[in-house]
């Protein structure tokens, strides 16, 4: 399969998202450079974490407006997989491809640490290698990550069965300790938590190889259906 | 032309940490009076219009589109004719 | 900008002579002097600008050049040494580390947020204009107390400064992976803020700043000069006085989101192979980088001034010159290049502009829209600045504080004492845990980190390689105000200690010197007597000096702060599996003291927390006994003897083992035995110490390796439950829960810390 992990100015987690998905995923990766405007050769694509024009006005406010996020638009009507992680998390918010908006911390401060996480769905193509309820360890480094929707919208994500993964001990004051929603077709997944930092066991966790192993699974299982 | 001044803030339903936090630290200085802090951003710019409502739709759009999230964010603005080069 | 600013007129070269304009930006009536016979005639405006802040201690050293003569530069892995933006050191296969500190001292002092980011995002261009990929940064703290209710502007200061670090370095997208903070009088109302950063290079791509190649153009990158920071390297080389408020716009505000870009951009052009030299604008700016690049290639620049990207209107000469506005690079390639570097930057949304030529006169030559404005020989500006060889005088202090009995202090007897003044150091807030802070660090990124901040040294691993590299900062300014000459010895120690403990073979220092004011004989004679302790350290311990930062004129009104010589050092580990860890692992691992333990109380933190007293004889350190320590303490690691090691220093044994028990969250039941008085035995400082854990079926073989070394070693007992206890000679000494220690280490500062809020 054929991954990308987009690059804005201001990314700073691309590189660690290439080598994680090098590291569990066959097939080429490409980083994509925020100016370019097509992704449809990709079957997974990544939205790094990082500071996007500085986080200046709001996090992944500008970003939205790269060429490159029409592109990102289209793939995901196309259902294809698209991971958000962190910033990239907050650029699919701005961009509607996600609902809700991110406040700043309740703590009002950076926050960077391992993170107990339950896993809400094991059903969906990012969660097929973990079990609905189980704690993983995936570590959070954001200032922006207070995740807010309002009371109607949390009810339709609740209801969907659209949040994904909960903090088991609420590192920034999200709206019921949500650490990341897909979208109701299931084909994006947005996450404070950082996923390729948890991919080795030197690193302190190595519990996010599932979550990128999922994704390679369900790419396979779409081809032998065409074959 | 025209000077824009743009305030966005946090929604009123909306809770604002920052506006929490400097509401307690006024209240630790003593200062019980205030409440209901909010922070918000300022925003200046200079709009290169002769028409006042093409300026008026013009900022709206962008308030709506960029400057505020209107998920999480309000916005209010005033229009003030400039001469060239006199703003700012 | 303001109305002051357009009726002001520079001053002509009779009147900068006659009204002595030049002694208001720190040059003295002799240097104008040498100046004017440098020139030829007197200088203009511009010109005296640029002699000024060149001849600044922050850029000439000319007060402790005579102090750094004593380190030794050179050692078989040293690929470069001081003198470029950073030192380069060998790690084999073709790769190297490059690394330096440097201080933002006043400016913190001034504005905490934006003068601890702009020192951050200096010291990352000190690094990557070097043409390596920075990998990790460190810093070295220090503030007044912050833990009474009035201390509240300190702690604001702390706060703020973390902030500012926190903010550049999490944006930039480079872990922050290591420091140390300490808390002190000393440092009311001079706060200093030592910020290092480490970076990785392949041999290829070392780069050095030298515009080479007359007539190659010279390139102006990222962005436009504004009037920020004008004589910040003068500001630096002073006093902090009430007037420093009124020179708050010599403070620079950081932009990371930039310096991201400039920083990707670099390193592609670099990459590209066709950097003939760059430098970056740090101190001094445009003057300091065309000055220096100009003289390291013997040759000459000429500038066009009015080519230079502006952020405000109307700027004059003078001001760019001296502008300090933030994430600027220099850099010169052959003409044949200069549209492939161009393209680099235009992807990258960065302006990048022909501003001048090398030239082969050797004259900086400046132009102002076709006009010369300023014509002044580099090698004056650069290399001839007077060098002062200081008066030295020993301060009155010191033979009272030596003088001082640090043992006369009422014993601490029986478990309830000793384990409550435990419980005091464990909580003080210089040795707490300093999680609130790295927390606000992004010390993950680039997904190397594999020992976070909390540990002796922090650990990265160098990508697709089984190599690793450690790195720590560290200084006991205490001890160095008690004897500097011991003191400067106990800093280089301890920083390899440290790294020794994670398994780390040290490789060279990189040293940030801040002391009070040199034209004060009793300080100058702190900086001579603790770098003469520093020099023989790092010459026993193979650890040369690559590089570094001096900082004086480190005062309040109050004095001088304690001379604070802070040692950053970095370490290899050839192999990760290697690395060691400082909390106990397993129950039943024999715990066991290596070194001698020495009835050495001058300067503790026992006396200082408990007592409150600073005075005594720190302790002494035997460089052999540390060097013949240290290397047995690495071989047994390297043979995989050793499960956890960690550095007696703060606090001494007890705080040492207390800290090995919470970081494994395992107690251990310990017996140990001792001539010294217990309390002496538990809380005394004596170097050349380690706390380290083995497995029982290895610890005869782990205690033969440091037998033949003539190293002293005290099995002391086993690891398991949760509880520390501990007996000395036979008398219950040390009682405690492990969660207990772990709250009052842990909960020290976040309690502080919520005072204000």
């Amino acid at each position: 399969m054929k991954s990308a992990v987009l690059v804005f100015p201001g990314s700073n987690c691309d590189t660690d998202c290439v080598r994680a998905v090098e590291q569990v995923i066959e097939g080429d990766v490409d980083r994509v450079w925020h100016k370019d405007e097509d992704l449809s050769a990709y079957d997974f694509i990544v939205v790094p974490g990082g500071f996007s024009y500085g986080d200046y006005l709001r996090s992944g406010a500008i970003a939205r407006f790269s060429p490159i996020v029409k592109s990102l638009e289209e793939a995901a009507a196309a259902g294809k997989t698209i991971l958000g992680i962190c910033n990239g998390f907050q650029i699919l918010l701005e961009a509607g491809l996600l609902p809700g908006a991110m406040r700043v911390n309740q703590s009002l401060k950076f926050v960077c640490k391992p993170c107990k996480l339950r896993v809400e769905d094991g059903s969906t193509r990012f969660t097929t290698g973990y079990e609905k309820g189980e704690i993983i360890d995936i570590p959070v480094a954001h200032q922006e990550g207070n995740y807010y929707c309002d009371e109607a919208e949390l009810r339709r994500l609740e209801d969907n069965g659209q949040v994904v993964f909960r903090y088991v001990d609420n590192p920034n004051g999200s709206v019921a300790d949500i650490a990341g929603i897909r979208n109701k077709a299931g084909n994006v997944l947005g996450m404070m938590p950082h996923p390729e930092r948890a991919v080795r066991d030197a690193l302190g966790s190595s519990d996010g190889v599932r979550l990128f192993e999922s994704v390679a699974r369900y790419a396979l299982d779409v081809q032998k259906e065409f074959a | 032309m025209f000077l824009a001044t743009v305030t966005v803030t946090i929604k009123e339903n909306v809770l604002d940490p920052q506006g929490q936090a400097v509401e307690g630290a006024l209240h630790s200085l003593g200062f019980e009076e205030a409440s209901n802090v909010r922070i918000g951003k300022y925003m200046e710019l200079t709009i290169d219009s002769g028409d006042r409502e093409e300026a008026h739709r013009k900022v709206v759009e962008m308030c709506e589109k960029l400057l505020s999230n209107p998920v999480i964010e309000d916005y209010q603005f005033e229009l003030t004719a400039v001469q060239k080069g006199v703003a700012l | 900008m303001s109305a002051v600013d357009e009726k002001f007129r520079e001053p002509t070269p009779d009147e900068i002579a006659e009204h002595k304009v030049y002694a208001e930006m720190g040059v003295s009536d002799g240097e104008y002097d040498l100046i004017c016979d440098f020139m030829g005639r007197r200088p203009n405006y511009v010109e005296i600008g640029v002699f000024s802040v060149m001849w600044s201690e922050h850029c000439s050293y000319k007060n402790s050049r005579p102090i750094l003569a004593k380190f030794p530069i050179d050692g078989p892995r040293v690929l470069v040494g001081p003198g470029e933006g950073a030192g380069v050191v060998d790690i084999g296969d073709g790769q190297a580390v490059v690394f330096k500190i440097e201080s933002h001292n006043h400016p913190s002092a001034i504005e905490p947020f934006q003068g601890a980011a702009t020192g951050v995002g200096g010291i990352l261009r000190d690094i990557f204009s070097m043409g390596a990929r920075p990998i990790g940064l460190l810093n070295s703290l220090r503030f007044g107390p912050i833990h009474r209710p009035e201390d509240r502007h300190n702690r604001y200061l702390f706060e703020r400064v973390v902030e500012g670090i926190a903010g550049y370095g999490n944006c930039i997208g480079v872990p922050t992976v290591g420091g140390e903070i300490v808390f002190d009088e000393s440092y009311n109302g001079n706060p200093l803020v030592n910020v290092m950063c480490v970076g990785l290079i392949d041999h290829d791509d070392i780069q050095k700043g030298v515009a080479d190649g007359v007539g190659n153009p010279v390139f102006y990158v990222g962005p436009a000069t504004g009037r920020d920071g004008i004589h910040g390297a003068t500001f630096a080389s002073e006093e902090l006085t009430e007037e420093s408020e009124a020179k708050r716009p010599a403070v620079q505000v950081g932009d990371p989101f930039k310096e991201k870009l400039v920083m990707e951009a670099c390193l592609e052009l670099i990459e590209s192979g066709i950097v003939v030299g760059i430098q970056d604008m740090g101190a001094a700016g445009l003057t300091c980088s065309s000055a220096e690049m100009a003289s390291k290639a013997g040759n000459g620049m000429e500038l066009h001034l009015d080519r230079v990207p502006q952020r405000a209107a109307g700027m004059t000469p003078y001001e760019m010159m001296l502008s300090e506005s933030q994430e600027r690079m220099l850099f010169v390639v052959k003409p044949e290049h200069a549209e492939q570097a161009q393209a680099i930057f235009e992807k990258w949304d960065l302006p990048c502009v022909d501003v001048g030529s090398v030239t082969d006169d050797g004259r900086l030559r400046l132009m102002h829209h076709g006009e010369e404005v300023g014509d002044l020989p580099v090698r004056a500006i650069v290399d001839e600045c007077p060098i002062y060889e200081r008066a030295i005088e020993e301060p009155a202090y010191f033979r009272e504080v030596q003088a001082a009995d640090a043992l006369s202090d009422p014993e601490l007897k029986g478990e309830e004492a000793l384990t409550g003044a435990l419980e005091t150091l464990l909580s003080a807030p210089t040795i707490a845990s300093k999680r609130w802070v790295f927390e606000q660090f992004d010390y993950m990124v680039r997904t190397n980190t594999i020992q976070a901040p909390g540990g002796d040294a922090a650990v990265i691993a160098v990508t697709d390689s089984d190599k690793a590299l450690a790195m720590t900062v560290d200084g006991n300014s205490r001890h160095v105000y008690l004897d500097p000459y011991e003191g400067g010895k106990a800093a280089v120690a301890e920083a390899a200690r440290n790294l020794v403990c994670t398994g780390a073979e040290p490789l060279a220092v990189t040293d940030n010197l801040n002391y009070g004011n040199p034209e004060k004989p009793e300080v100058y004679w702190q900086l001579h007597r603790s770098a003469t302790g520093m020099a023989e350290a790092c010459e026993v311990l193979s650890t040369p000096v690559i590089g570094g930062n001096v900082s004086l004129y480190n005062e309040h009104t109050e004095g001088a702060i304690y001379p604070t010589p802070v040692i950053g050092m970095v370490g290899l580990i050839e192999h990760q599996k290697e690395m060691t860890r400082s909390g106990f692992v397993e129950a039943g691992d024999q715990v066991i003291l290596v070194g001698e333990t020495k009835p050495e109380l001058g300067g503790s933190s026992l006396r200082a927390e408990v007592f409150g007293k600073r005075d005594g004889a720190p302790p002494k350190v035997d460089l052999e006994v540390e060097s013949k320590m240290q290397q047995a303490l690495l071989a047994a690691i390297r043979k995989g003897l050793v499960q956890s090691a960690h550095d007696c220093s703060d606090g001494g044994l007890a705080v040492a083992i207390a800290e090995s028990a919470i970081a494994g969250g395992q107690g251990a039941t310990l017996s140990a035995t001792t001539e010294l008085r217990g309390d002496h035995f538990l809380f005394s400082e004596s170097a050349s110490r380690v706390v380290i854990s083995a497995k029982e079926e290895q610890v005869e073989e782990l205690l033969a390796i440091f037998e033949d070394a003539g190293v002293m070693t005290q099995v002391l007992g086993a690891v398991g439950g949760d509880k520390l206890e501990m007996k000395v000679n036979g008398a219950a000494a040390l009682n405690s829960q492990i969660e207990v220690l772990k709250d009052r280490w842990e909960g020290a500062i976040p309690s502080i810390m919520s005072r204000d809020h």
